[in-house]
C-alpha cells in the first residue's frame, strides 16, 4: 500500500516539476508569448468565449469515441468470423495485413471526396486507423486457445457457441485490450488529422483557425485538451480492463 | 463375470499428412471391466494419447472396433466421459468452483445442485476451502487436483487421464499417486489411465495396458495382483518388481 502510494506521489510531482519547467523556461528565458506561452497564460485562452471550448471538446470528444467504438465492434465481430472459418480467414487476413499497411492519414483526402467534411469522415479515419490493432490482437486472442481445453469441450458435445462464449473470449480479453489500449491512442490521432484535413469545427479545426492570428496560447490549450479526451478514453479502457479481467491474466 | 465396460478389438489408427501415412496404433485390443483402473504405458509417440481420444470420441479410428457401455452400464458418449491432461487447463479468470463447474454448464445441468456437487468434490480432492481462490494462487498439484475434481462433476462413468502427473515434481507425483487411488475408489469411476512413468502405471492399474513405439504397437496386457489399498511400501516388494521388469523389458530398456 506505501508503495503504490509512493508511486503515484511520484506520479503526480513528475507532472508538476514538468509544468514548472514550462513556466521558469518561459519566465526566465523571456520566451515571446505567440512562441510558446507560459501556462498561465495557456489557462488564460480559456476565458476566450469566441473559441466555444466546450462545444469543439464535445465534438472531437464525438467523433474519437465514436470511431473508437466503431471500430472495436467491427474489429471484434471480423475476428470472430475469421476463427469460426479457416476459408474465409485464409483469404482475407493477409489482405487486411496489406491494408494495414496504408498509412490511413493518407485517406484523409479521400475520405472527405467520399463523405464531405464534418463529424462522420472524422470518425472514420478515427476508424480506420484503430480497426487493425484491434482486430489483429483479437483474432490472435481467439486463436490463443489451448487445443486440450477444446478437446474438453468436444468431449461433451459443447457448441461452438460455448467454446466462444466460456472459453475464447473470456481468454482473447486480455488481448483484446492490448489492442484497445494501442487504439485508444491512435484514435485521437486520426479524428485530428480529420479535423486538419477538413473541418468546421472540432479542436483541430479550432487549431488551425487560431494558427492564423498566431494565437499560440489556444493551440497549446487545444493541444491539452485532445490529450485530455485520448486520457480520458485510455483511463475508461484500463478500468474496464480492470473490471473484467482477473490481474493473473493480463497482459501488459 | 460382468461385461467389459470397454472392448477394443483390433484398433487402428493412420494419421495421413499429405501423402506420407504414419500408423499410430496397430491392432490395440484389450477390455476394460466396470471400475477397472487400467494404466496405459509407453514411450512418448507410442500413440496413447491417440487412444484416448480415440475414447473419448474426439478421433474416428481407422480399423477394428471399439465398444464402450454394457448392459449394466450403459454409456452415453455426450456426457460419460471426463478428461484430465497433463497440464491442468484451468481457466485462469475463473474461481476453482466455477472452474469445476465448466462441464456441468456446458451440459447445462440444474445450477444449483451442480454447485452444491462441485463443493462436495472440492472435499473429495481435498481442496475445501479453495474454493473462491484463482488458479494462480494455487500450486501445480493443487491445480491438478481441481482438475480431477472438473472431470468428475457430471458424474462420467469413464474417466480418461493423459499423463495426469507428468508436470509434477517426484514428491507431489508420489502423494497424488496415492490421492487418485483414494479419489478412485471413492468415486468407483472406470478410469483410463496414460503414463510414461512404468512403476506409476505399476503401482496405479489393476491391468497394466504397454505400448511401443516405432512401430506402434500394443506389446502386452496384464493384470496386476498386488492388492488395494496400495501403500508406498509395496513399491518395494518383490512382485512390484516382477511387474516394472516385464514392462521394462517390453519396451527393450533390459
Amino acid at each position: 500500500m506505501n508503495e503504490t502510494l509512493q508511486r503515484y506521489t511520484l506520479a503526480v510531482a513528475a507532472h508538476i516539476a514538468l509544468i514548472f519547467a514550462w513556466y521558469l523556461f518561459v519566465k526566465l528565458g523571456n520566451v515571446p508569448k505567440f512562441v510558446m506561452p507560459s501556462p498561465g497564460a495557456t489557462l488564460d485562452a480559456l476565458l476566450q468565449p469566441n473559441y466555444n471550448w466546450w462545444w469543439n471538446v464535445g465534438v472531437t470528444g464525438t467523433e474519437i469515441f465514436a470511431g473508437y467504438f466503431l471500430a472495436l465492434v467491427v474489429g471484434v465481430a471480423l475476428a470472430l468470423v475469421f476463427t469460426w472459418s479457416k476459408a474465409l480467414e485464409s483469404f482475407f487476413m493477409p489482405l487486411l495485413v496489406s491494408l494495414n499497411m496504408i498509412p490511413k492519414v493518407a485517406l484523409g483526402p479521400l475520405i472527405i471526396v467520399w463523405f464531405k467534411y464534418g463529424m462522420f469522415p472524422n470518425s472514420l479515419m478515427a476508424f480506420s486507423i484503430c480497426v487493425f490493432p484491434i482486430l489483429l490482437t483479437t483474432a490472435r486472442g481467439l486463436r490463443e486457445v489451448e487445443p486440450e481445453l477444446l478437446d474438453l469441450v468436444r468431449s461433451l458435445k459443447g457448441s461452438r457457441w460455448q467454446v466462444f462464449a466460456k472459453i475464447q473470449l473470456p481468454g482473447a480479453l486480455p488481448y483484446i485490450f492490448s489492442g484497445m489500449k494501442v487504439a485508444a491512442i491512435l484514435a485521437v490521432a486520426g479524428a485530428i488529422v480529420g479535423e486538419f484535413l477538413g473541418s468546421d469545427k472540432g479542436l483541430g479545426y479550432l487549431m488551425l483557425q487560431v494558427q492564423v492570428t498566431l494565437d499560440t496560447p489556444a493551440m497549446f490549450m487545444a493541444v491539452i485538451m485532445i490529450t485530455l479526451i485520448g486520457m480520458l478514453l485510455y483511463g475508461l479502457v484500463l478500468l474496464l480492463e480492470r473490471w473484467l479481467v482477473v490481474q493473473d491474466a493480463r497482459v501488459e | 463375470m460382468a461385461d467389459p465396460f470397454i472392448r477394443l478389438s483390433g484398433v487402428r489408427k493412420i494419421y495421413r499428412r499429405g501423402r506420407q501415412e504414419h500408423l499410430a496404433i496397430s491392432d490395440a485390443t484389450f477390455d476394460v471391466m466396470p471400475g477397472e483402473l487400467v494404466a496405459l504405458v509407453g514411450p512418448s509417440g507410442c500413440g496413447k494419447s491417440t487412444l484416448l481420444k480415440i475414447l473419448a470420441g474426439l478421433h474416428p479410428h481407422d480399423g477394428g472396433e471399439v465398444h464402450i457401455g454394457s448392459a449394466t452400464h450403459p454409456f452415453n458418449p455426450a456426457r460419460d466421459v471426463g478428461m484430465v491432461f497433463q497440464a491442468p487447463l484451468l481457466l485462469k479468470w475463473r474461481r476453482i468452483l466455477e472452474n469445476v463447474l465448466l462441464p456441468a454448464e456446458i451440459l447445462g445441468m440444474p445450477a444449483a445442485e451442480a454447485r452444491e456437487r462441485a463443493r462436495g468434490l472440492l472435499a473429495l480432492v481435498g481442496l475445501t476451502g479453495y474454493e473462491d481462490k484463482y488458479p494462480y494462487e494455487l500450486s501445480g498439484g493443487m491445480q491438478q487436483r481441481a482438475a480431477i475434481a472438473r472431470s468428475l462433476i457430471h458424474d462420467p462413468k469413464l474417466v480418461l487421464m493423459d499423463e495426469p502427473f507428468g508436470a509434477l515434481d517426484a514428491l507431489t507425483r508420489e502423494k497424488m499417486n496415492l490421492e487418485l487411488l483414494r479419489i478412485w475408489k471413492e468415486a468407483g469411476k472406470t478410469i483410463v489411465f496414460v503414463t510414461h512413468g512404468i512403476s506409476e502405471a505399476v503401482f496405479l492399474g489393476t491391468r497394466v495396458v504397454v505400448l511401443t513405439a516405432g512401430p506402434a504397437r500394443m506389446a502386452d496386457n496384464f493384470e496386476i495382483g498386488l492388492p488395494y489399498p496400495r501403500t508406498l511400501d509395496m513399491k518395494t516388494h518383490e512382485r512390484f518388481g516382477d511387474y516394472t521388469r516385464r514392462v521394462y523389458r517390453l519396451l527393450g530398456m533390459e
